[in-house]
């Protein structure tokens, strides 16, 4: 009862094989980028004139709080395709990469109340960019809490992709928003994420380590879709071939 | 007849269909109505009780308390909008119907607006009493809250869409739509705050309008699409 | 610099080790679960061959 759609890979059946391999490959990436990142920046970058070592905090929290926003971006784009197009593939990948979003956005929290301390003396600032990351965050539990209320697979599909996409519509406005009220309420203060202004080594390695959790996404990313795949065509007659086969 | 007449009726007739409709709906339980006042009444009257009734702080705090409360009243109202249609079949009819249906999902919110929202903006400057707002003050709170609560009605409704029939909704309606309404918040408390400290909040109201004209405008069109995703 | 004073980051150990070390749990998490979902995806997915 699989309605096979004749769009190279954008069908479950022929997607699957790819996603193996592809995923293998990006996770090896992944780890060469983070390794030399990190080398980068905890070892090679120097001592920070102003905030000492402490700054060697943004080489997590710069690039995770931009892949938290790159995915979600990346999520309503599959959303919109999944709606336009009446895909499910496209639905999936959107699922597959939420928890990897959310995840980022936690990461990017958690660093950045870490870094605020020593640097700014306190843990939660409500600067704009803090606060705006904690609404995304709200965002992605919010799709994902959706998709898992929904038991009819293809509601949730369509469903939350409305809500990705009403989402990234009111994101900028959100983040204006927040930025206006931040000014309003705290004068000139200083912004937690104006970064020391970057030698160019730290900067090497904040993109090192983007291009590392950018890696790190895309084969997590595939590895989930890979199981989304099996769970929600485990009726039809081809996977239970590839699990067969398939370590 | 011409075979130029549009067979289907029109929008703006649909809009009025569902307005005079749901509003003699939501008149017969006029206790319901009441209620989603009260609960207004209540959590604004909650602040001073936990924060103390310090007169500067209040005042500082009054304004942003007003607009959080109505968000809430807001809420908690959203999920009586498509529920009862859904869960007797309604809803279904009311999909079918020859009218556009963005055009009759206005008409319906419009219908909820007035019935929740509007009273709410009507009321705030005796709760501004309470914080020790003054005359120009109020007027602030009422002209925003006038602009705003129909855009919170409109995301609202986006979000009571989505939700439809599921358990546990209002919950999960509250954590779907509060991070939309923050813009609405920001520049409404805003425009009291500006009016205290005597400047003109003609920005403020501004941003508010324009809120209020992109939803006009995209809600509809999503909530009828949500609707649709539900019915299936 | 050497290693002590690698550990040590100018005083501020605790915020930079623990937000690496958050970070690396975290990150750490999400892969064993994964794997775990896929496994448990891979052998739905074979049992049901055996009911077809």
């Amino acid at each position: 009862m699989t309605s096979i759609n004749w769009f190279r890979y954008a069908s479950p059946v022929s997607f699957f094989p790819v996603t193996r391999r592809l995923a293998r490959g990006f996770g090896v990436a992944a780890a060469v980028f983070a390794a030399v990142g990190l080398w980068l920046g905890l070892i090679v970058a120097p001592t920070d004139a102003q905030q000492g070592e402490a700054y060697r905090i943004i080489f997590i929290h710069v690039p995770a709080a931009w892949m938290s926003m790159f995915i979600y971006a990346v999520m309503a784009g599959w959303a919109a395709v999944s709606l336009a197009l009446n895909a499910r593939l496209s639905a999936m990948m959107a699922q597959a990469l939420a928890p990897t979003g959310a995840l980022f956005t936690a990461i990017a929290l958690v660093t950045g109340s870490l870094w605020g301390r020593p640097a700014w003396g306190t843990y939660w600032a409500w600067d704009a960019r803090m606060t705006s990351e904690l609404i995304l965050l709200f965002l992605y539990l919010g799709y994902m809490a959706l998709r898992q209320a929904i038991d009819d697979p293809r509601r949730a599909d369509r469903a939350s992709a409305v809500l990705a996409l009403v989402g990234v519509v009111n994101l900028p406005i959100i983040y204006f928003s927040v930025v206006w009220w931040n000014t309003l309420h705290q004068g000139a203060s200083v912004s937690l994420t104006a970064a020391p202004t970057m030698a160019a080594i730290m900067l090497a390695a904040m993109l090192v380590m983007a291009f590392a959790a950018w890696f790190y996404t895309i084969a997590v990313v595939l590895t989930r879709v890979r199981a989304i795949i099996l769970e929600r065509e485990k009726r039809a007659a081809w996977v239970s071939e590839f699990a067969e086969a398939a370590r | 007849m011409s075979a130029l007449e549009p067979t289907s009726p029109g929008a703006w007739p649909g809009v009025a269909w569902a307005l005079r409709r749901d509003l003699k709906l939501a008149l017969r339980s006029k206790a319901e109505l009441g209620v989603q006042l009260l609960f207004y009444l209540i959590v604004v009257t909650l602040f001073p009780l936990g924060v103390g009734v310090e007169p500067t702080m209040l005042r500082a705090l009054g304004p942003g308390v007003l607009w959080v409360a109505a968000l809430l009243a807001s809420l908690l109202a959203l999920p009586r909008l498509f529920a009862s249609d859904f869960s007797d079949g309604s809803l279904e009819q009311i999909a079918l119907s020859p009218y556009p249906l963005p055009a009759l999902i206005s008409g319906q919110i419009l219908a909820h607006w007035l019935t929740t929202g509007a009273p709410l903006a009507v009321l705030s400057p005796l709760l501004g009493l309470q914080f020790g707002l003054e005359g120009h003050e109020a007027g602030a709170l009422v002209a925003g809250l006038l602009l705003g609560t129909p855009t919170l009605s409109l995301l609202g409704a986006v979000g009571a869409a989505l939700t439809l029939g599921l358990a546990r909704g209002g919950a999960l309606l509250a954590l779907l739509i509060l991070p939309l309404y923050v813009p609405i918040l920001i520049f409404g408390a805003a425009a009291v705050g500006a009016t205290h400290a005597g400047m003109a909040a003609a920005g403020e109201f501004s941003v508010l309008a324009a809120a209020l004209l992109a939803s006009v405008v995209g809600a509809p069109i999503a909530c009828a699409t949500a609707v649709r995703i539900a019915l299936d | 610099m050497n290693l002590a004073e690698f550990f040590a980051m100018g005083g501020n150990a605790v915020y930079v080790w623990s937000a690496y070390g958050i970070t690396a749990i975290l990150i750490a998490v999400e892969i064993v679960a994964l794997r775990a979902r896929l496994k448990n995806a891979r052998e739905a997915a074979r049992d049901m061959d055996g009911d077809a």
